[in-house]
């Protein structure tokens, strides 16, 4: 549990996918114009994420390894492999969502299809491989990832909500002003980097 | 006979016309992925501290642009419009992947340095966003331009980015490579030593300028000047 904990912590606050890494910037930038959309997409990540983490976690684990189903070392399948996986989940997901919810299917509208493509969901997948994390690791980084960037679009969005009635250089407007905002965002997070994990996990 | 109808579709579309070199330059400037499209900025920012491994990744970006969008074109009246997606994807992985093995072959510390980034071209929404906008509606040879434009495009920036952060952050420039040049910080190692030099012993290497942050900042003050220089680009919202 404490090892969950753990890396929840690191991924979502220390190392976190939007601020650290620079991942899923594209949707990060195109959805934040409004708190309602980002927050949608957001939650979405999350359980994609969740999802994808195990499940690539396992094929890497049973399928490409060297000792894995085979017997043959298919590493270089990986790519491939992980964004297949992660392209029929998010397939799913929208049906799911389209039967179970369609107001939410709706409200989502365009940026569920879009998830396929964001850079976090398939950096989450090869960090796992790259850091070696065990299954319970992976669930853990996927969750944690995941909350990370749903704070990160929520911030920026509600800042550049407030933004809009600031006197800014009409060069700088929109774009501009939003790459120079994550910048400040992402010292303000490394702030964060002082929090020592593991005296969570040991309490 | 063959021959006979290629030779005409060529006269009919020359091969470097008008078009096709602003298919070239338009992403170099009005038209670029990153300040302008705002795509691809995922993947590769975190790269750009150093000029060595930002030249790996753009020209990586450039060979996997250019021949997705080829392949894509050749292929794209066969791609029903429901599994557009995963095929792009699919041809997309498996340039990337003939990238990956070949960086892991040749050059191995980069290879390492890069980890995942590498891997992350495939999400690169550039590539993606290309050959949705242009590839799947165009001829090969047009595609094949409108990718190497593109690349270039990004690249462009990318290599502007990482000359800044490299000379401000660490005071050198291709660090790693055989042309490795080291202009100023604190050791003999440097053409100038802070420590013993008369004229620049006030100077040191702004820190600030290794974080991940000061990539945003480059970014924004360059979407700046160049929205600022060109009206026509500044968005009302």
């Amino acid at each position: 549990m404490g090892e969950f904990i753990n890396t929840f912590i690191q991924a979502a606050f220390v190392e976190n996918l939007v601020l650290a890494y620079f991942l899923g910037m594209c949707s990060y930038l195109a959805v934040s114009k409004t708190v309602k959309t980002a927050f949608g997409l957001g939650l979405a990540v999350i359980f994609v994420l969740v999802v994808t983490m195990p499940i690539n976690w396992l094929i890497n684990e049973y399928l490409l390894s060297e000792n894995g189903l085979f017997g043959v070392d298919l590493v270089f399948l990986r790519l491939i492999l992980f964004i297949a996986v992660i392209a029929s989940m998010v397939q799913l997901v929208e049906m799911i969502v389209e039967k179970v919810s369609p107001s939410l299917y709706n409200s989502l509208g365009i940026f569920l299809p879009l998830i396929t493509v964001n850079c976090a969901i398939l950096g989450g997948s090869l960090f796992m491989v790259a850091r070696e994390y065990n299954f319970n690791e992976s669930i853990a980084f996927g969750l944690g990832g995941g909350f990370g960037w749903f704070l990160a679009i929520i911030a920026i969005a509600a800042i550049r909500e407030k933004i809009r009635y600031s006197n800014v250089p009409p060069a700088l407007r929109g774009l501009g002003m939003a790459f120079i905002l994550t910048g400040l965002m992402g010292i303000a997070f490394m702030s964060l980097m002082g929090i020592d994990p593991a005296a969570f996990a040991a309490k | 006979m063959a021959a006979n109808t290629v030779q005409e579709a060529k006269v009919q579309e020359p091969l470097f016309g008008k078009k096709e070199r602003k298919l070239l330059t338009d992403p170099l400037s009005d038209n670029n992925p990153i300040t302008v499209q705002v795509l691809g900025i995922c993947s590769a920012l975190a790269v750009t501290s150093l000029v060595l491994p930002s030249l790996v990744i753009s020209i990586a970006v450039v060979f996997v642009c250019a021949f997705s969008s080829l392949i894509t074109s050749l292929v794209r009246n066969a791609i029903p419009s429901q599994v557009r997606m995963i095929v792009q994807l699919v041809i997309i992985a498996s340039l990337v992947t003939v990238v990956e093995l070949a960086l892991k072959a040749f050059n191995y510390p980069v290879y390492k340095q890069l980890s995942v980034y590498i891997g992350l071209i495939i999400t690169n929404c550039i590539v993606m966003g290309r050959l949705e906008a242009f590839a799947m509606a165009n001829k090969p040879w047009r595609s094949f331009l409108d990718g190497i434009g593109n690349g270039l495009g990004y690249g462009a920036i990318l290599i502007i980015v990482a000359v800044i952060r490299e000379v401000f952050g660490k005071g050198s420039l291709f660090a790693g490579s055989p042309l490795e040049m080291k202009f100023i910080g604190a050791s003999d190692d440097y053409m100038i030593n802070t420590l013993t030099s008369d004229w620049f012993g006030w100077y040191s290497n702004n820190n600030l300028m290794v974080l991940p942050a000061a990539a945003m900042f480059i970014i924004g003050i360059l979407i700046w000047i160049q929205r600022s220089r060109n009206p026509k680009l500044v968005d009302i919202s």
